[in-house]
Order: C-alpha cells, then sequence, then structure tokens
C-alpha cells in the first residue's frame, strides 16, 4: 500500500508540487528567520565579549532605575578620580576609564552621516595599545586633542580621508575635528550601519559633557589573582552609585537589550511564518478533499481488493507525509537562501547587519521540519477520514459521491460554536483581568484560529448567494462565459469556501492592519489638533530619538522666538514600578493646550521644584488628588517627593507627556545629561517661508537636529508608522501567496474533473478563449468571495481590538480596502492563467471520451 | 507446466462445497413508502460451485443490484446471503474486507485499473494489501495464460482496453477466490476482444474451477455459460442451462416482453 501511496505522487507530480508549494513558503519563512536571528544573535554575542575581552573587571555607574537605551536616560558617571584609586589596589595591573555618548558625525555639507536608524558611537581611547582596546588601526593614529578616529565602513561610504577635517555633534554644537586614523572592530566585519567616533579622553569628557567624570573603568588584574577577590577588593572602595562586574558578566548585561530585541524580532517573524503555514494548512485540505474526491473509484476499487479502512487512511496519511517531507526540506533550504539574501538585501540599503558567519543550526532544521510535517499532517486528518468512507460500492457506480459525512447535520451548529469560542477566547484576551503580555496574545491568538477556522465552515451557507451577488459583473461583461463561471462557483459551496477560506484569513490580517493604523493615524492627528498651539516643532532627525537639549536651547535665543517648550524625557520609578516621566518649561502653558480636570494651563509655568502633574488614568490607578505626593526616583539613586497640582485628561490620541511630569528645572538637578523628545515653538509671525528659513539656519549647528511644520510634524510621526505597516504588509503577503497556490490547485483540480464538460463545450462551439475566460471568471469570483469575507473580517476584528485600546479610535480606511479589493481581483487573474491555459489546450475528442 | 497442473499441484483444501453461494429470500427496497421503489424481490438462488453461472434481464431488472448483495457491496433490505458457509448479511466491515481478500475477486466493467501502478503491480495488488507473497511461478504462468506477459510492465494507458480486461481478469484470478464476479466485462470491448475475455473467463472455469457469476446483456457472453438467470422486476423468471446465443436472445425477449 505504501507503493502505491508513493507512486500515486508520483503519477499526480504536478498536483502534488503546487500543493507542496503552500507548506514552502511558511517553512521557508519559519527557516530563514531562525537562520537570521540566530546568526545575527551570533555576530552581536561576539561583538560584546570582544569588547571585553581584555577585561578581569568593569566598573560602572549604578543606575537606581532600568535604563532603556536611547530613551533619555542614562546611568550616572563616576569621577575620574576612581579610575586611579582603583589602579592602587594591590591586585590590580591596569585600570583605564572611559567615557562614551552619541556622537553624530556631519560631512562637509553640514549634514548629519546616519545608515538607518543605527546608532553614531562616540567613546574615548584612553591608550591605543592598551589590552581593553577592541579596536585596530587600520591607518594613521590614536587621537590626540582635536583629532578623532572613525571607522572603516564609514570612512569607505562617505570617502574621507586620513587629515580631512570633520564634524561631530556631542551634547552641544557641533565641532570640527581632523580625521587622525581610520579603525576596525574585531571581528565582525561591520557594526550594522553604525559610526565610531574615538577621541581622547579629555576631549571626549568635554565633548560629552561629563567633564571629570567617566562612565566606565576596564581593569586587568595581577596574573594568577582570582576574580572574585578582585571584585571583593574594587567593591569596597566604590560608590553607591557604582558598580563591579566580571568581564563576561559585563558582556552579557550590554547584550541583554540586543537580546530582548532580537527575541521579539524572531517572535514577531516567526509569528508571520506561523500565519503562512496555517493558511498552508487550509490550502493543503482542500487540495486534498478534492483529490481523494476525484479518486473515488480508485479508492473504492482498492477496497474492493480487500484493502481495509485503516490501509487506506494509512496509504492517504504515508502521501501527505511524504509530500510534507519533501515540501519541508525544500523550505528548510529555501529559508537558508532568504536569510542569506536578506543580509545582501540590508547590505545593499546601508544597514549592514553584523555577520561573522551564518548560523544553520539543528534547532532551526528540527523546527523547520516539524512545524511543515506537522501541519501537512494535521491537515490531512479529515481527508484522510473522509477517504476511509468511500464505499467499495463506488468502485461500480458511475459517478458516485462520497458518502455525507456522520457530522454533516452539525457542521451549522458545530462551526458556530468555534467561532463563538473563537471570539469568546479573543474578548476575554482584550479585556480580561490580570493577563500578562503572553496570556493577552495567547488568547488572541488562539481565539483567531478558532474564528477563520469557524468563520471558513460557516461561510458554506453564504457561498451561493454571495457569489450570485460577486458574479453578476462577471455575467455581463464575461457573456456566456462568465455566466458558467458564476455557476461553477455556486455549484459546489463546500470547495468554493474552503478554496476562498485561505485567501479570507490574508485579506483579513491585512484589513486588520490597515483599521488599526487608520485608527491610530486618526487619533494621534486629533490629539495634535487639540494639543498644539505651537508654531514650529524641534525633533531628531530620525523623529524619535531623544537629542541634547542644546538645540532647542540655541533655537530659544533666536531673536523673534517667543518660546520654546521641551519635553524632558526619561526613565524613573514611582510606587515601585519604572516608566517614562517628563518635564517641561514654563513656555507650556501657552504651546500646549491640555483638558484640565484639576489645576490649570498656568499649572505647566507654576510647577516650582516640588510641582508634578500626571493623566486622569495614572491619577486614578494611584489614587491621587490634588496635592497628593508623588516620590520619583531618578537613575542616579536620588529621590524627591513631588506634590500633585495638575491632573489632565489627554486625548484618544495620547499627549507628548509620561505617566507624570515635573519642571525642567527640578528634571536637570536629577539627571546630568537631558534629553528632550521634542521641543515646539512659538515665533512671531507664525508660520512663514522666512521663519522657516531662520529656525533651519540656527539648527546648522545642530545637524542631529530638525525644525517641522505641525504638518511636517503630523507626517513625520506616522512615516514611521507607514514604514512599520508597509513591512506588516509585505510579510502578510506571503500567506496571500500561499493562497494564491490554493487557488490554483484547486482550479487545476476542478478543470482535470470537468474534462468531459469542458470538451462538451468545445464541441458545441465555445472557443479556447471562451473557456479561458470562463476558467478566470471563476477563479476572480472565488478570489472576491475570499476577499469580501475576509475585509469585513478584518473590520469586524479591527474593531474589537479598537475598542479595547484607548488610544486608537475606529477609522475605516477607505482607500486601503479598495486597494485591496483590486488586489483580490488580481490574484483572481493571476491564479486562473495556468488552469486557464490547460482547459483551454485539452484535445476536444479525448476530453469528450474523457471516463 | 499448463494452468491445470499448476493448480492441482497448488490447490488448497478442495471445497466441500456444492453451492458455494446461496441466497434465500434476498429483497432491497431504496426510498420509503409512497416512493419506494423494490429493486429485488425475495431472491433465492444458490450458485453451483465450479461454473459460470450468468444472470441477465432488461435494465431496471435488478440484476446488478443483486450482484452488488452476492459480492457483499450491498446490504440487501431482508433475506441472507452466504459464501462457503458463511452467513456475509450480517458482516461487519472488517469480516468483510477479510472476505474479500480470500473469497472474492472482481471483474469490473471499466476495468477499474490504478493509473499509475504496472499491469503486474496491478495483478499483485489484491496480494500485496493482503500482505502476501505470490506463489512463486504463480504470476508468470497467470500472466502468460491471460495473454499480456510481454507487457507486464506497461501502464493501464500504454494498454488496450482488451488488455486492460485480461489484466483485470488476472488479478481477480491471483488469489484464485471461492467466487469470481464479473459485472459487465464486455461492456467497454468490441466483438474481437469481448471473445478474448470471454474464452478467458471460460477456461479458468474450465481448467481451475474458478466459479464464476457474470452479470451482463450481452448474449455472446451468456451463451458460453452453464447456467443462465433471467431477472426481471426485481425476480428470477427463468433459468436455462447451456444455450446457444440464438436461444439466449430469444429467452431474453420472451423475459422482456412479460
Amino acid at each position: 500500500m505504501t507503493t502505491v501511496a508513493l507512486k500515486g505522487l508520483l503519477g499526480r507530480k504536478i498536483r502534488a508540487i503546487l500543493t507542496g508549494l503552500a507548506i514552502v513558503l511558511g517553512v521557508a519563512m519559519v527557516s530563514g528567520t531562525l537562520v537570521l536571528t540566530d546568526s545575527i544573535d551570533k555576530a552581536f554575542n561576539f561583538i560584546y565579549t570582544d569588547v571585553r575581552k581584555g577585561s578581569d573587571v568593569v566598573v560602572s555607574g549604578k543606575s537606581a532605575v532600568t535604563v532603556n537605551q536611547g530613551q533619555g536616560s542614562f546611568a550616572p558617571t563616576v569621577a575620574d578620580s576612581l579610575a586611579g584609586k582603583i589602579r592602587a589596589l594591590p591586585d590590580v595591573a591596569r585600570a583605564e576609564g572611559g567615557v562614551n555618548g552619541t556622537a553624530q558625525l556631519v560631512d562637509k555639507n553640514g549634514k548629519a552621516i546616519t545608515f538607518g536608524g543605527s546608532p553614531n558611537l562616540g567613546f574615548s581611547i584612553a591608550n591605543g595599545d592598551s589590552p581593553f582596546n577592541p579596536l585596530h588601526l587600520v591607518e594613521g593614529h590614536w587621537p590626540k586633542g582635536n583629532e578623532v578616529v572613525i571607522d572603516a565602513n564609514v570612512a569607505k561610504r562617505k570617502h574621507l580621508k586620513l587629515g580631512e577635517t570633520i564634524g561631530v555633534q556631542g551634547e552641544g554644537a557641533v565641532q570640527t575635528f581632523r580625521i587622525a586614523g581610520i579603525v576596525k572592530f574585531g571581528s565582525a566585519s561591520a557594526l550594522g550601519g553604525a559610526t565610531l567616533a574615538g577621541f581622547d579622553i579629555p576631549t571626549a569628557q568635554r565633548l560629552f559633557a561629563k567633564p571629570g567624570r567617566l562612565d566606565e573603568i576596564a581593569v586587568a588584574a595581577k596574573p594568577n589573582v582570582p576574580e572574585a577577590a578582585v571584585l571583593k577588593e574594587i567593591r569596597s572602595i566604590l560608590p553607591p552609585t557604582a558598580q563591579a562586574r566580571s568581564g563576561t558578566a559585563q558582556a552579557r548585561e550590554d547584550a541583554k537589550q540586543t537580546n530582548s530585541f532580537i527575541s521579539f524580532l524572531r517572535s514577531f517573524l516567526l509569528a508571520f511564518g506561523g500565519i503562512a503555514l496555517f493558511v498552508g494548512s487550509f490550502v493543503i485540505a482542500n487540495s486534498l478533499s478534492i483529490t481523494i474526491a476525484q479518486r473515488t473509484r480508485e479508492l473504492a476499487t482498492m477496497r474492493t481488493l480487500g484493502a481495509s479502512r485503516r490501509q487506506v487512511l494509512t496509504s492517504i496519511v504515508v502521501e501527505g507525509l511524504v509530500m510534507g517531507a519533501l515540501a519541508s526540506v525544500t523550505g528548510l533550504f529555501a529559508g537558508l537562501g532568504l536569510a542569506k539574501g536578506l543580509f545582501r538585501l540590508f547590505d545593499a540599503v546601508g544597514f549592514t547587519l553584523p555577520n561573522s558567519g551564518i548560523v544553520f543550526g539543528t534547532s532551526t532544521i528540527v523546527i523547520a521540519l516539524v512545524a511543515g510535517i506537522g501541519v501537512t499532517l494535521i491537515a490531512s486528518v479529515r481527508p484522510a477520514l473522509r477517504a476511509t468512507r468511500v464505499p467499495p460500492i463506488a468502485a461500480v457506480r458511475e459517478g458516485a459521491l462520497l458518502p455525507e459525512s456522520r457530522f454533516a447535520r452539525f457542521r451549522t451548529v458545530g462551526s458556530t460554536l468555534v467561532t463563538v469560542l473563537g471570539f469568546a477566547s479573543l474578548l476575554w484576551g482584550l479585556f480580561g483581568p490580570h493577563l500578562g503580555t503572553v496570556g493577552v496574545l495567547a488568547y488572541m491568538g488562539v481565539g483567531a484560529l478558532f474564528i477563520f477556522v469557524g468563520v471558513a465552515m460557516l461561510s458554506v451557507r453564504v457561498i451561493r448567494p454571495l457569489a450570485a451577488a460577486l458574479g453578476w459583473p462577471a455575467t455581463r461583461i464575461g457573456g456566456v462565459a462568465g455566466a458558467l463561471a458564476r455557476d461553477n462557483a455556486r455549484r459546489n459551496p463546500q470547495r468554493t469556501a474552503s478554496t476562498a477560506a485561505a485567501l479570507m484569513i490574508g485579506l483579513a490580517l491585512v484589513t486588520l492592519v490597515a483599521v488599526l493604523a487608520a485608527g491610530i493615524t486618526s487619533s494621534f492627528k486629533g490629539a495634535v489638533d487639540k494639543i498644539w498651539v505651537a508654531d514650529y516643532a524641534i525633533t531628531a532627525q530620525n523623529n524619535f530619538s531623544p537629542i541634547p537639549p542644546a538645540a532647542a536651547n540655541a533655537v530659544a535665543k533666536t531673536p523673534g522666538v517667543e518660546g520654546v517648550a521641551n519635553v524632558r524625557v526619561g526613565d524613573a520609578k514611582s510606587f515601585g514600578k519604572a516608566f517614562f516621566a517628563t518635564a517641561v518649561n514654563p513656555p507650556a502653558s501657552s504651546i500646549f493646550k491640555l483638558d484640565w480636570k484639576t489645576g490649570s494651563q498656568q499649572t505647566m509655568s507654576r510647577l516650582g521644584s516640588d510641582g508634578a502633574f500626571t493623566d486622569k488614568g495614572y491619577a486614578k490607578s494611584h489614587k491621587l488628588t490634588l496635592g497628593s505626593p508623588v516620590t520619583l526616583t531618578f537613575t542616579n539613586g536620588k529621590r524627591k517627593t513631588f506634590h500633585i497640582k495638575g491632573i489632565f485628561d489627554p486625548p484618544a490620541g495620547g499627549s507628548p507627556f509620561g505617566k507624570v511630569t515635573v519642571s525642567q528645572a527640578t528634571w536637570d538637578q536629577y539627571n546630568a545629561n537631558p534629553r528632550n523628545l521634542y521641543s515646539f515653538v512659538r515665533i512671531r509671525g507664525g508660520e512663514s517661508k522666512e521663519n522657516l528659513a531662520r529656525l533651519q539656519g540656527v539648527l546648522d549647528a545642530y545637524p542631529i537636529a530638525k525644525v517641522a511644520t505641525k504638518k511636517q510634524f503630523v507626517n513625520n510621526q506616522i512615516s514611521g508608522l507607514q514604514s512599520t505597516l508597509n513591512i506588516l504588509y509585505v510579510l502578510l503577503a506571503l500567506s496571500v501567496i500561499v493562497s494564491l497556490f490554493g487557488i490554483v490547485n484547486t482550479l487545476v483540480l476542478t478543470v482535470f474533473e470537468r474534462t468531459r464538460e469542458i470538451g462538451m463545450l468545445r464541441a458545441i462551439g465555445m472557443t479556447r478563449r471562451q473557456v479561458r475566460r470562463m476558467i478566470r471568471h471563476e477563479s476572480v469570483i472565488t478570489a472576491l468571495i475570499g476577499g469580501v469575507l475576509g475585509i469585513v473580517l478584518g473590520i469586524v476584528l479591527g474593531a474589537l481590538l479598537v475598542s479595547r485600546v484607548s488610544f486608537i479610535q475606529f477609522a475605516l480606511p477607505v482607500v486601503s480596502l479598495i486597494v485591496f479589493a483590486i488586489m483580490t481581483i488580481v490574484v483572481g487573474i493571476l491564479a486562473a492563467i495556468f488552469p486557464a491555459r490547460r482547459a483551454a489546450r485539452l484535445n476536444v475528442l479525448e476530453a469528450l471520451q474523457y471516463e | 507446466m499448463s494452468l491445470l497442473q499448476f493448480a492441482r499441484k497448488e490447490a488448497p483444501d478442495a471445497t466441500p462445497f456444492d453451492c458455494i453461494l446461496a441466497a434465500v429470500d434476498v429483497s432491497k427496497r431504496y426510498g420509503e413508502r409512497d416512493t419506494a421503489v423494490d429493486a429485488l424481490r425475495s431472491v433465492s438462488l444458490e450458485i453451483e460451485t465450479g461454473q459460470l453461472t450468468a444472470i441477465m434481464g432488461p435494465s431496471g431488472s435488478g440484476k446488478s443490484t443483486l450482484m452488488h448483495i452476492l459480492a457483499g457491496l450491498d446490504r440487501p433490505t431482508a433475506g441472507t446471503v452466504t459464501v462457503a458457509g458463511v452467513e456475509i448479511t450480517g458482516m461487519n466491515d472488517n469480516e468483510l474486507t477479510r472476505l474479500r481478500r480470500e473469497h472474492i475477486g472482481f471483474v469490473f466493467q471499466f476495468f477499474n485499473l490504478l493509473p499509475m501502478l504496472t499491469a503486474e503491480e496491478n495483478v499483485l495488488l489484491p496480494l500485496s494489501i493482503a500482505g502476501r507473497k505470490p506463489e512463486r511461478g504463480w504470476l508468470d504462468e497467470l500472466l502468460e495464460t491471460v495473454g499480456i506477459a510481454d507487457r507486464r510492465s506497461h501502464r493501464p494507458s500504454e494498454l488496450s482496453g482488451g488488455q486492460q480486461q485480461r489484466v483485470a481478469v488476472a488479478r481477480a484470478l491471483l488469489s484464485r477466490p471461492s467466487v469470481l464476479f464479473a459485472d459487465e466485462p464486455t461492456g467497454n470491448l468490441d466483438s474481437h476482444t469481448s471473445d478474448e475475455v470471454l474464452n478467458l473467463l471460460r477456461t479458468s472455469v474450465d481448467e481451475l474451477g474458478q466459479t464464476t457469476v457474470m452479470v451482463t446483456h450481452d448474449p455472446h457472453a451468456a451463451a458460453l455459460a452453464d447456467r443462465i438467470l433471467f431477472l426481471a422486476d426485481g425476480q428470477i423468471v427463468k433459468e436455462v442451462r447451456e444455450s446457444t446465443a440464438a436461444e439466449v436472445l430469444a429467452a431474453m425477449q420472451e423475459v422482456s416482453g412479460r
């Protein structure tokens, strides 16, 4: 029977390949993701260990609040005298301090040099030849005074040479340095587009506004001294705002945030691979069902020859298994190629990912194969079981249909139940109390799965009317062919529903994403409209990074400027929890318009040294009212008690403020290197070309910042969202392609099944072109059914999600929906190409005699 | 070695039954009450061992239904069928499956060969399903006798209708079933190939003692039978022994006229 199964597959090669392709794509995505993230992970680990390889111990500032990189806060610094004290310890052989910060390189034209969103790393080099230095000189010498060494990658890309000058912006305005040397970092070919700038210690301390301070001290112990001993010695002389870790422990700590980002990226991409596989399972189940229906006589014959039900089941399962295995192996290697391709793609756009070799681990192989084969098996179960129910008598009866499944009666009830369960799970995930992120996602994911399966089953009942409606245009523009196509789509609702279901899933998700994005965009726009009373905004070039206040300060001093309101941002802790805190300066009261429950606009300028304001939600959950005390712990460990002077009600789209906002003056006392998230400017004359030019002129010295009008500001903030949206669309496109294969598959199979019928049509005068048209219309109708169902479902799911999340309102992305509908039609047309050609090429005489 | 010698050499214990297959009061009703159709009404018969019995009748007479029930493919509404002393009408699916492996062979009107297997693989199919190996030489003998030995590695699509049917006959004969059922075996063949296939069936009855039941509307086919049963309106209305084609034709007309 296994031979029968295998020979069966070989005999139906094209069908098997088309069906298998559904799995190949999903597995390729899974395998590609794992290879990519594993490789990046390895590369980063190398980088982090390389940096610390000479250090036995690393002393760094201890933050009282968890610091999120790039969010405005930093760990406290230590006095540079500490390095000397450590050097004097008996077990210490060598100790060197270092400072670091963001060093934005600026080219000859005054433009900031950035590659994608990569960081611009600046640091001190105490001693070029020290064992703590992971860099090595390619050309030139180590920097002194007004000199800088830059990395080979940026030098190559921007054609920078030794001896040339280059601008660098640290905390203050841009300064000019001479390129003294070109360096390379250890083993990685590039640090993913990050730029490196090295200076000597005093220059670095000046540039990063940390005079007399150090961020870290690297320590090498004397030979044969155990690590624990050195650590103990060092710890004994450390101030409370500093900590000491072993070199390896520090490397691990450094890697933490990157690691958590990589894990997030991995889960995110795997989720989309999972979606593609889920859609693939629909395609497989559908294809197998149709194939089995067509093989009824064959299966019945085997039963008459004495094959037991179990043998039939085994035969079908073996077929599924073999196809799944072959598809999974293909997908596995396709994913490997995909990952390699992605590395090259990123390199081409300048965002070179750190690459120390492709990691093709055993876990990748196992996961990809298990996923692919598992999905195929699960999808095969139902069709295989139906195959066992083929009665032997079907071998003699012409045109015997598969007997109705025993459970057919329960289909409507069952599928309604499944759908309801799905919504219940989804709603629980959305509104259930005390669920962690994992719990929420799990309930929502399972709920979505059930909803898709349930709706797919239920959709059988609406196929006839839906096909009639959606097929109406076909009857008008397609003539007889169109009318026949519409009837064909209604002939076997079960089959049309199964085929359309695969596309439905992809489109539902795409619509959901579009609805959410439209919601976020419109509420954000609404919020800005409400709050913004300014003329211009100053943000980082990339729209979201916090920047040093120097730029805003320079603008504030410019003649004509009536006020600059800054929003300082950083990490703080209160009531035991860390969060984003913000600070404002007095001009805020005339530049932001908030809806105050307690206090007023003037509150913002009258915060004083211990005043704070908060939003309605935070006040409610912590029972705060006017005058309530709130104790904030800052990253430097110091605490201060503030009193609530105002509570505001933020608009749906959010506000620029964090949970608690204090005065800028106070904030700067507790944050040595404060950062602005945005600054808003009121200027005499309002928005005008001259004013814009004047502000841009001021910011020439601060290329890290840029000025924007209200419209530009809104668009800039949303542009990030648009990029994310595009990525999501691309990832979901994979699932749409899988479902396209599903439609092709079904069409090929039904053409095969209707050979005699098509022969008859041709014999009575239908042309080849008309036959092609018929198949094409049928394909488009099926696709449209899936599209319509998917879009409606996507809107429903979107509405549910929006109702849960307070900062998104419901907005219908009409243009996007129209695009999706058109795309669905295109999918239908594309899917029909191959089957239509096959149908048209049937030899009339042979077709008529086909049994 | 002739078929006969081979068969005698390897023959299982001679069956003790005179009538390997017996039906008692078999009825088949489709539908209910007002729309009920009685395809068979209380049909009783016995199939004699080692003989070729033909069942004939006009369309709608119930002959196909009768054969399906005798072969265990369908269940009667009333009555029993016994094969080799065992009552098959009450059997469950597993028992019927075993029955099909050991006691029942089929030849279909449309050949029913698996398109992706070669002729040889098709012939061996029942045995491989049962997980048994063919007796050495038996397969070759069979293929030789049936006349497709030189086409054994061809697929059905590469064989003519007659050749395909001969493969089907070989397949049915391979496990030497207690009863071989042939459902309109020449329905899809021209007269020349029909004769070849019919002679093959006759030979297997004569030389192997293969009990065969054939449903047909072809007088030429029926003329080869040892016994012919005529059905009309769900009942056996006539029975004749060896006849010529002309006599069969006359009997058919008589039966249809009623």
